[in-house]
């Protein structure tokens, strides 16, 4: 059993922050790893990204979207309850090294996974340039956290209520632009923001990372629900991954595959309202 | 003739008798029950002796009153008038005068003795006929559950042995002096003294005896592919079926079980060494009970939520209940095995960190990683890998879904693709869900499907159909990018390969489309690197297994061991048993002749 510690919603509680006590899981969690969570004994298996991590608290914190039936249970507890099963941390950790000047463009929740890897090339020494969007205004997250490790930060929306108006893509190709000294680009986000952002990069010839949130189970690389193709090959997100070189990931089929559970998203929502 | 050369015939078998002079029949069918009818004779009296052909009741029929003890007189045909009396034979058990029959056996007429006191139902045949007697039992099928009733629930097919049908199948192992059986089994079980056991009603002995070299006895008499190890050894089986060892090692299992009669056994000395064993599968189990018992502090660390590996996610319930998998952990966890849940091992904790802390490491984590077969469409919705398919459904019990949250895979036309008994498992467990057809597309003939014979007897009967000789080449979708149809091409067999197996080959202009909604792919597995990412020093082979020393299971780091699917590739659980057996030993031994502690 894992307690929550802290809880905060964000975005107007769409989405929620936890700080979880697991000290042996936070002594080890490093930046793009994840963790697999089980609320209670009926519940789903289900991946989180490590947004963050107190290693001497002994603290883990996720941030998530309520999207389906678990996140709306999750949404439900309170600080001092406990969640059944906490495994990890899994995924190999994102590779962080002193380059010189990183792009870390994220957006909605992506943001919350972007901001571990960020604060990592950060502590490395490198000079971090951010850029992160959302929807609206409201459902900008972590700008100040974002803002302090970041050397330079850019905030858009779609609908222009805050910060840029438009997509992260834009501020991202003024940058590469102006700037030839860009090692290298770290993306989290929807599928479609990374597969534009992979599209841009392409034709500057930067190195760009994505992070991949496919279907997944165990998160041990049994069960291949969250294969993915990268280079014409088959790859399990969980064991070769989550982080791929963009430029080689077939987001088309990605996007797919991840389309595949909804309705029974929706059916379990159904249910469990009833 | 001397009583030793004269064995006793225990068990009903049903037999057909004859007057050693005439040879009529003695079997006269009176109301429901068949009996052998002789002439008898008392102190002058006529009677009629009456025998069951079970040869378990005696009955004599007369005016005269006639008390226990009693002894015969006479006994003849009632056809050709000749007396049976041998009056060179006395009974084994009292003394009494004997009288001869003749029985039959297989084309073979036998001579057959009882004893003619009133009472004593000795009776017998001399040794060296015992073993053509033992042939006529047939070899006693499991009871099971109906085959309309049981595609509708998800409870075990068969019911078990009951006690009679368990001694009659144990009266059929001829006790062979060089048992081939034994050779058989990967972990060497004593299956003659321990059938024997049974046959002597002993089955608290007989239980004793295989957990002296099996902890999981109620599970591999279930899971066990019998047919392929000690059964297909047996000498019974060259011209007739082999005994049934599995159903009788299951039925003794159960029965200890049942009768609460289980006990932790004494930790005799406790030795102040740590083990850590990764993996609570049954290469795993095996160790932690084998240096458990012997003075170990054994901790388990599992990857799940939930103990015992493929026994837990992928054997489904109808096959393995999981309450006698919940049972045998509790009984380790009672012997003082510690267990710790959700610890990926290579993650939260290192190998190298766990030799700081344990006097020896056993990686026991299964192979685990999926294989597909790269062809297009393999992406698709309802595309599901084997492992995916049974831990949703085993693990994560989405049959029971939306009661538990993991979505159940569902489709109305399935393909299963393979043809061993985890492809054998998924079929009958969407026969359960209610898919309409489900067909097993294999791409070898029927006699090469490496599922277990029962597996795949039981898949036939619940409706599975089969496609054999046939490969998948194409999974193509609907526009929601969901499976819609597979399209196949035929195959053809070619000569035996150096596996000794003989080799597919496509029928080409042979493809053919499957409407199907939703497949599994069950063709195998590789290995899981997650423990390998952090240790790079446990050399592996080009497949990623790990190498071992085969005497001691011992990995190319000193004081790490290993064994079943993570060192052999995808194999049966008792193999996986039999090489945790191995290491347990050497980790024993090794650690036994070191001088002091390795850690403080």
């Amino acid at each position: 059993m894992f307690q929550i510690t802290r809880k905060q919603e964000l975005a107007k509680g769409t989405i929620v922050r936890f700080d979880i006590l697991a000290p042996k899981i936070a002594k080890k969690a490093k930046a793009g790893q994840f963790i697999i969570l089980r609320v209670n004994e009926t519940g789903e298996r289900i991946p989180m990204t490590i947004a963050d991590k107190d290693e001497f608290a002994g603290i883990i914190t996720i941030i998530f979207q309520v999207v389906g039936k678990t996140t709306a249970l999750m949404r439900s507890l309170k600080e001092g309850d406990f969640i059944r099963d906490v495994a990890g941390p899994l995924g190999r950790p994102a590779e962080v090294e002193k380059i010189g000047t990183v792009l870390m463009v994220g957006g909605g929740t992506g943001v919350a996974i972007l901001y571990h890897v960020a604060k990592a090339f950060k502590e490395a020494g490198n000079y971090v340039i951010s850029i992160i969007g959302a929807r609206e205004k409201d459902l900008v997250i972590l700008e100040n956290e974002m803002d302090f490790i970041s050397d330079e930060l850019v905030v858009t929306t779609d609908d222009g209520s805050y910060g840029y108006r438009g997509f992260v893509t834009q501020p991202l190709e003024k940058y590469l632009e102006e700037r030839y000294d860009i090692k290298l680009i770290y993306s989290i986000g929807p599928i479609i923001m990374m597969k534009n952002v992979c599209a841009i990069t392409k034709k500057y010839n930067i190195p760009t990372i994505v992070s991949l949130n496919p279907i997944m189970i165990d998160g041990t690389g049994m069960c291949g629900g969250c294969r993915v193709k990268i280079d014409g090959k088959i790859k399990f997100a969980c064991v070769d991954g989550p982080d791929f070189d963009g430029q080689l990931v077939d987001f088309n089929e990605l996007s797919k595959r991840n389309s595949i559970y909804l309705k029974d998203e929706k059916d379990c929502l159904l249910f469990s309202i009833k | 003739m001397l009583d030793q050369d004269v064995r006793y015939l225990k068990y009903k078998t049903f037999l057909n008798t004859y007057c050693p002079y005439c040879r009529q029949s003695f079997n006269v069918e009176e109301k429901d029950k068949k009996v052998i009818v002789f002439n008898a004779n008392f102190n002058g009296s006529a009677l009629k002796l009456k025998l069951s052909p079970f040869l378990d009741v005696f009955e004599v029929e007369s005016s005269i009153p006639i008390e226990k003890n009693e002894i015969l007189t006479e006994l003849e045909c009632p056809y050709c008038k000749k007396s049976l009396i041998k009056p060179e034979m006395r009974c084994g058990e009292c003394g009494s005068q004997v009288g001869e029959v003749i029985i039959s056996t297989h084309d073979k007429l036998i001579p057959f003795y009882l004893c003619l006191r009133y009472g004593c139902e000795w009776h017998g045949l001399s040794k060296s006929d015992e073993r053509k007697i033992k042939l006529k039992i047939p070899r006693q099928e499991m009871p099971e559950q109906d085959q309309k009733l049981r595609t509708a629930n998800h409870q075990e097919v068969p019911y078990g042995y009951t006690s009679e049908l368990a001694l009659l199948e144990a009266g059929r192992c001829l006790q062979c002096k060089k048992p081939e059986c034994v050779l058989g089994c990967p972990v060497n079980i004593d299956i003659p003294e321990f059938v024997r056991l049974i046959a002597e009603e002993k089955f608290d002995e007989a239980v004793k005896k295989i957990k002296e070299r099996n902890v999981l006895p109620a599970i591999c008499g279930r899971v066990c592919p019998q047919e392929n190890q000690c059964e297909e050894t047996c000498i019974l089986g060259v011209k007739d079926e082999p005994v049934a060892i599995g159903n009788l090692e299951r039925f003794v299992a159960d029965w200890e079980r049942k009768m609460d009669l289980v006990k932790i056994p004494k930790i005799k000395q406790k030795l102040n060494k740590k083990i850590a064993v990764i993996g609570s599968g049954p290469a795993g189990l095996t160790v932690a009970a084998d240096l458990q018992q012997l003075g170990y502090s054994v901790t388990i660390f599992e990857a799940f939520h939930e103990t015992g590996g493929v026994l837990t996610y992928g054997i489904p319930e109808f096959r393995l209940p999981k309450s006698i998998v919940h049972f045998e952990i509790n009984y380790m966890k009672e012997m003082g095995v510690r267990v710790e849940l959700n610890h990926v091992i290579g993650k939260i904790i290192t190998v190298d960190e766990l030799l700081e802390n344990f006097d020896a490491v056993f990686i026991g984590v299964g192979a685990g990683l999926p294989k597909f077969m790269n062809i297009d469409g393999e992406s698709l919705g309802n595309v599901f890998s084997a492992n995916e398919y049974l831990t949703r459904m085993n693990l994560m019990k989405a049959y029971k879904f939306p009661e538990y949250d993991t979505p159940k895979p569902k489709g109305t036309r399935v393909a299963i693709i393979g043809g061993g008994n985890v492809v054998m498992d998924c079929a009958r467990t969407a026969i359960r869900t209610g898919s309409a057809e489900v067909i097993i597309v294999y791409r070898r003939s029927r006699s090469e499907l490496p599922a277990r014979h029962e597996e795949v007897r039981h898949a036939e009967e619940e409706g599975v159909k089969f496609r054999l000789l046939t490969n998948p080449v194409k999974f193509l979708g609907t526009d929601s990018n969901t499976l819609k149809a597979m399209e196949c091409i035929k195959m053809e067999l070619a000569e035996p390969d150096e596996s000794g197996r003989r080799k597919p080959i496509p029928i080409e202009g042979s493809n053919f489309i499957i409407d199907v909604d939703m497949a599994v792919v069950a063709i195998g597995n590789s290995a899981n690197p997650i423990i390998f990412q952090t240790t790079p020093d446990i050399k592996l082979n080009k497949w990623g297994y790990i190498i071992v020393n085969p005497d001691t299971n011992e990995t190319s780091k000193e004081f790490v061991y290993a064994g079943g699917d993570i060192v052999t590739g995808s194999a049966t659980v008792i193999q996986a048993m039999g090489a945790g057996r191995i290491a347990a030993n050497a980790i024993h031994k090794k650690l036994s002749n070191m001088n002091g502690k390795r850690i403080n």
